[in-house]
């Protein structure tokens, strides 16, 4: 099992350098010259040289590369001599528009982000697997039918219609929450709640649709099994029959998606966070395509990428737990 | 004359793939050095239970999977090692008839385009009309252009013979033709099959787990356990003085549709489970199970040798009766019948020749004279491991 | 005495699909009653109305078992009857059993649904059946998932979940069928021993004459939801009345007695 575990982290170890191969490709192959970026409009031509050469982008990409997945280990230095800025461990890039390391700039955006994520995350499984079980149970009833139908408006609003009419109907109209702003939940528990509501609200929307379908779907699947036939002929009570032997086999395939859908969520909630304005991943992430400052795009780029691998790793090795087929060999 | 089919040791190992890691575990010899011949126009059986391997033999001998070692001649072509090119030719004289007809049924076209793509696949032009097919096999042409769901299984199955004989093959592979069919539909399928041997001249290789079904249709039996052939012998013989303590258990495991029969019969129950062909017993592979099982089984693998003209057996101490003469009463002629080349053909297949002792069973002289108190015993007591 | 009588049962699927058009059915205590026909003539339906699981199903007609009328009977008190006093063995032990619990756990469950027992208890009461039913090493295997075992052991497995409540009646439905026939040797011979010691009748359905032949006192036959034919073994398999008894007799080719060149055939109706 520990073999197991060491290799898989190897394999995603070398994912996340293809992925920072693919993504540094992409950015640095762009059109847009970086060295201009980070210049600014009124810029001459020697100046841009002399960023050109502090990045390092005078040099062969293979080198750039090599470059830049030495710094995420151990740090670097763009520069030399005066003009020198150091970029510690883990260096994800520089931004040199706003003049600081892209890894801080990540993390501390990323309590934020976490914030969202989680909250929504509970919300939209709470409603969505609860909707999808009921429906299953009452198949073709009015319940079933209208639940359905809602899932599938809340999987196609799009977020930023949802985020505006709880806007207006919340807090311009009913006044019972603040607008969202950033209050961190060690110091204002309450507060933070509050702040969040609304884009846990939106979050939930767009995947308790989809997780009321897919458990409805997984649900009938399971209740039509021949083991939940036995379990009604040994006589067992009909809520353990349908929790026990109906529901726990209807999560499996749940519990993947659910992993998939957090860990990208981690790596920002780009709209729910620019239409909130909350400082999360996202919203830097949005800022910066916006400001076309590319070290911070590529470093947010591969912050995501690594929740997302990691997260496909965490949903495996919880299914080995979980499935004691998967378990079986080690 | 030679055999239509035959295989010499065929061999056919399976990767085998564990746990997360999908590290190789090993590999499974789903297939241990079956030896089979099939003559033009007769039908070999083939019985074993789950996991016995019979299955992957259908599958290599039509080559839909390539044999780890051995050969296989057909019609004198060894297929072994042919890739799919030169197969086609074979294929217009080798076909197989599946277990479930309507996974091997495309459900998307009409029965007249399944019927028609085994000429489009030779490139030939289809020499008699659908219609004319369709009531060969039993159906009537205004099913021609209906779809593979609007059929029962029965008659579903009946379509897929239909495909099979299209080109008019000189071996048709039959896997578990029947074994998915109500016990109603298993007749009119098995008595369509005869039916169309008698008229075409066909052999089949008839693949089931079914020992009835394989009674009625099948000249010649072949018993596999655990990937290899543990005894071979005509119809009459296999059921009625059957010699591997293995075909005895299994018949005496068929339950008989008669009830005084059935209940006072004896019957040998065997003990435990088939073991892990990931881990197949040392020696004899059936030893864990077998009740005659002794110190010998354990260390030497019993070779399959002829104990009786056309009846081979791979165990070191088989059944083996006086009764064998009276219930071959072809003992003579029979030779001539099932292999002609009894005189002048191969000495592989027949070790009791003289040339083919040393070949085949090197064991073979010592091991009589072993064997021979073995026999007589058996036949005072019958079968003293028999559960009354 | 009588444990279970069927009068009249008529089992509607909706859009005209009648699985069972008025079958009776009569079970002693202790007797094995055989339930024999192809696949579409009622018989596991029927099996599946006697405990009250069929659904979307309109069931009408009489179950009367030891007493008591299932037919009308509240959700509730059939829940306390299936399991406790009558239980079922299916076809397909892999696809019966959650691979997601222990063998041991699914025993204990029907135990437990039933009685009040600690987890401990009932563990033991599994453990304890497994090796009732002919499982080495109960102890370790007890903890095994259902993919650990062999078909042959998880259907002993089902057995044994059946059994470990010694219901009055064992309704089982094509017992040996996913089976291979050294296998179902086994599993039969289980049966008869069980049958024998616990006294438990057995409503035994399947499709192979043979099955029946060895294990059943009476038999039916069952033909596209009617009862064709019945009576006790012997004189069923001896003397049929009817010629689709006799074709399905004839129709199965045997590993004994002479060899037609070609087998009778039931003329297919309907």
């Amino acid at each position: 099992m520990i073999l197991y575990l060491l290799r898989r982290l190897a394999v995603t170890a070398a994912i996340l350098v293809v992925i920072c191969a693919a993504s540094f490709a992409i950015f640095y192959l762009m059109p847009a010259d970086p060295a201009q970026g980070a210049c600014g409009k009124a810029c001459s031509p020697e100046r841009i040289a002399e960023i050109r050469a502090t990045l390092g982008l005078n040099r062969p990409l293979p080198v750039q590369f090599w470059d830049y997945l030495v710094g995420i280990v151990s740090g670097r230095t763009y520069g030399t001599g005066a003009q020198a800025v150091n970029c510690p461990f883990p260096c994800l890039g520089f931004s040199f528009q706003t003049d600081q390391p892209v890894w801080p700039m990540l993390t501390s955006r990323l309590p934020v982000s976490i914030s969202i994520a989680l909250g929504a995350a509970v919300l939209w499984l709470a409603v969505g697997v609860a909707a999808g079980v009921v429906s299953a149970l009452r198949r073709g009833s009015l319940w079933d039918r209208a639940a359905m139908t809602a899932a599938l408006g809340g999987v196609s609003l799009p977020i930023y219609f949802t985020a505006l009419v709880l806007q207006y109907l919340l807090v311009v109209k009913l006044n019972v929450l603040p607008y969202p702003r950033v209050v961190p939940v060690t110091q204002d528990p309450a507060g933070w709640a509050q702040s969040m509501v609304m884009p846990w609200i939106t979050l939930a929307m767009l995947y308790a649709g989809v997780y009321a379908r897919i458990t409805r779907g997984e649900m009938l699947d399971s209740l039509g099994q021949n083991y939940v036939r036995t379990a009604r002929a040994k006589g067992l009570p009909e809520v353990t029959v349908v929790r026990r032997h109906a529901l726990r086999p209807a999560l499996m395939p749940i519990v993947t998606i659910f992993g998939m859908d957090l860990g990208a969520l981690l790596g920002g909630a780009l709209i729910t966070e620019s239409v909130f304005g909350l400082p999360g991943v996202g919203k830097l992430a949005a800022d910066a395509i916006a400001g076309a400052d590319q070290p911070v795009i590529l470093g947010v780029t591969l912050f995501a990428a690594a929740f997302v691998v990691l997260a496909n790793l965490a949903v495996d090795l919880v299914y080995a737990v979980l499935d004691p087929r998967v378990r079986a060999v080690g | 004359m030679t055999a239509l089919l035959e295989t010499r040791e065929l061999v056919k190992r399976f990767p085998v793939r564990h746990g997360l890691t999908r590290r190789l575990a090993g590999h499974v010899t789903a297939v241990d050095g079956v030896s089979l011949r099939v003559e033009p126009g007769e039908t070999l059986g083939l019985v074993g239970e789950s996991g016995c391997g019979k299955s992957t033999v259908a599958r290599l001998l039509t080559r839909l999977e390539r044999p780890t070692e051995g050969a296989i001649r057909f019609a004198g072509q060894d297929l072994a090692d042919l890739d799919e090119t030169a197969l086609r030719p074979v294929r217009r004289e080798l076909q197989m008839v599946f277990q479930d007809p309507f996974s091997s049924l495309n459900p998307r076209q009409t029965v007249r385009r399944i019927l028609a793509s085994p000429y489009q696949y030779q490139g030939l032009a289809p020499d008699e009309p659908v219609e004319r097919l369709l009531e060969r096999v039993g159906l009537r042409p205004e099913h021609a252009d209906r779809h593979p769901h609007e059929f029962s299984g029965g008659q579903a199955q009946r379509i897929g013979i239909a495909r099979a004989l299209a080109l008019r093959p000189k071996l048709v592979v039959c896997d578990e033709p029947v074994s998915a069919l109500d016990v109603s539909v298993q007749a009119q399928i098995l008595n369509l099959l005869k039916d169309l041997q008698d008229e075409y001249g066909l052999a089949y290789l008839f693949i089931a787990h079914d020992l009835g079904a394989v009674r009625q249709i099948s000249t010649r039996i072949a018993v596999m356990y655990l990937g290899s052939v543990v005894e071979t012998a005509d119809r009459d013989t296999l059921f009625d003085a059957p010699a591997h303590p293995y075909t005895r258990a299994l018949l005496s495991a068929v339950p008989l549709p008669d009830p005084d029969a059935e209940r006072a019969r004896e019957r040998i129950v065997l003990r435990g489970d088939l073991p892990s062909p990931l881990n197949p017993p040392s020696g004899c592979r059936f030893r864990t199970r077998c009740p005659k099982a002794a110190d010998r089984c354990a260390a030497e693998r019993p070779a399959l040798r002829a104990i009786a003209p056309g009846h081979e057996v791979a165990c070191h101490f088989p059944e083996w009766n006086e009764g064998n003469d009276q219930h071959s009463p072809e003992w003579n002629e029979g030779n001539d019948q099932h292999s002609p080349e009894w005189n002048e053909g191969n000495g592989q297949h027949s070790p009791e020749r003289n040339d083919g002792n040393g070949q085949h069973s090197p064991e073979r002289n010592d091991g009589n004279s072993q064997h021979s108190p073995e026999r007589n015993e058996g036949n005072d007591q019958h079968s003293p491991e028999a559960t009354p | 005495m009588t444990l279970l009588t069927v009068r009249d049962l008529t089992v509607d699927f909706g859009s005209g699909i009648r699985a069972v058009d008025g079958l009776d059915l009569d079970l002693d205590t202790g007797q094995v009653l055989g339930v024999v026909g192809e696949s579409g003539s009622g018989k596991s339906v029927t099996s599946l109305a006697v405990l009250g699981l069929l659904q979307g199903a309109t069931v009408s007609g009489e179950i009367r078992f030891d007493g008591r009328e299932l037919t009308t009977l509240d959700q509730r008190s059939l829940r306390r009857l299936r399991g406790d006093r009558i239980a079922m063995v299916f076809q397909d032990p892999l696809s019966c059993l959650n691979p997601y619990y222990t063998v041991a756990f699914q025993i204990a469950e029907a135990y437990r649904a039933h009685h009040r027992a600690g987890r401990r208890e009932a563990h033991k009461v599994a453990v304890r059946m497994l090796e009732r039913v002919g499982i080495p090493e109960p102890e370790r295997r007890a903890r095994c998932y259902p993919h650990e075992f062999s078909g042959g052991m998880r259907q002993r497995v089902m057995i044994a979940m059946a059994l470990c409540l010694e219901p009055d009646l064992l309704i089982a439905d094509e017992p040996t069928t996913a089976l291979d026939v050294t296998v179902q040797a086994q599993i039969l011979d289980l049966l008869r021993e069980l049958r024998r010691e616990v006294g438990t009748a057995i409503m035994l359905i399947t499709h192979d004459m043979g099955v029946v032949a060895g294990l059943a006192d009476h038999v039916v036959v069952m033909h596209q939801g009617h009862a064709v034919e019945r009576g006790a073994v012997r004189d069923v398999f001896r003397r049929p009345q009817q010629p689709y008894t006799r074709g399905l007799l004839a129709c199965v080719p045997r590993i004994d007695g002479p060899l037609p060149h070609r087998l009778p055939t039931l003329e297919m109706t309907g």
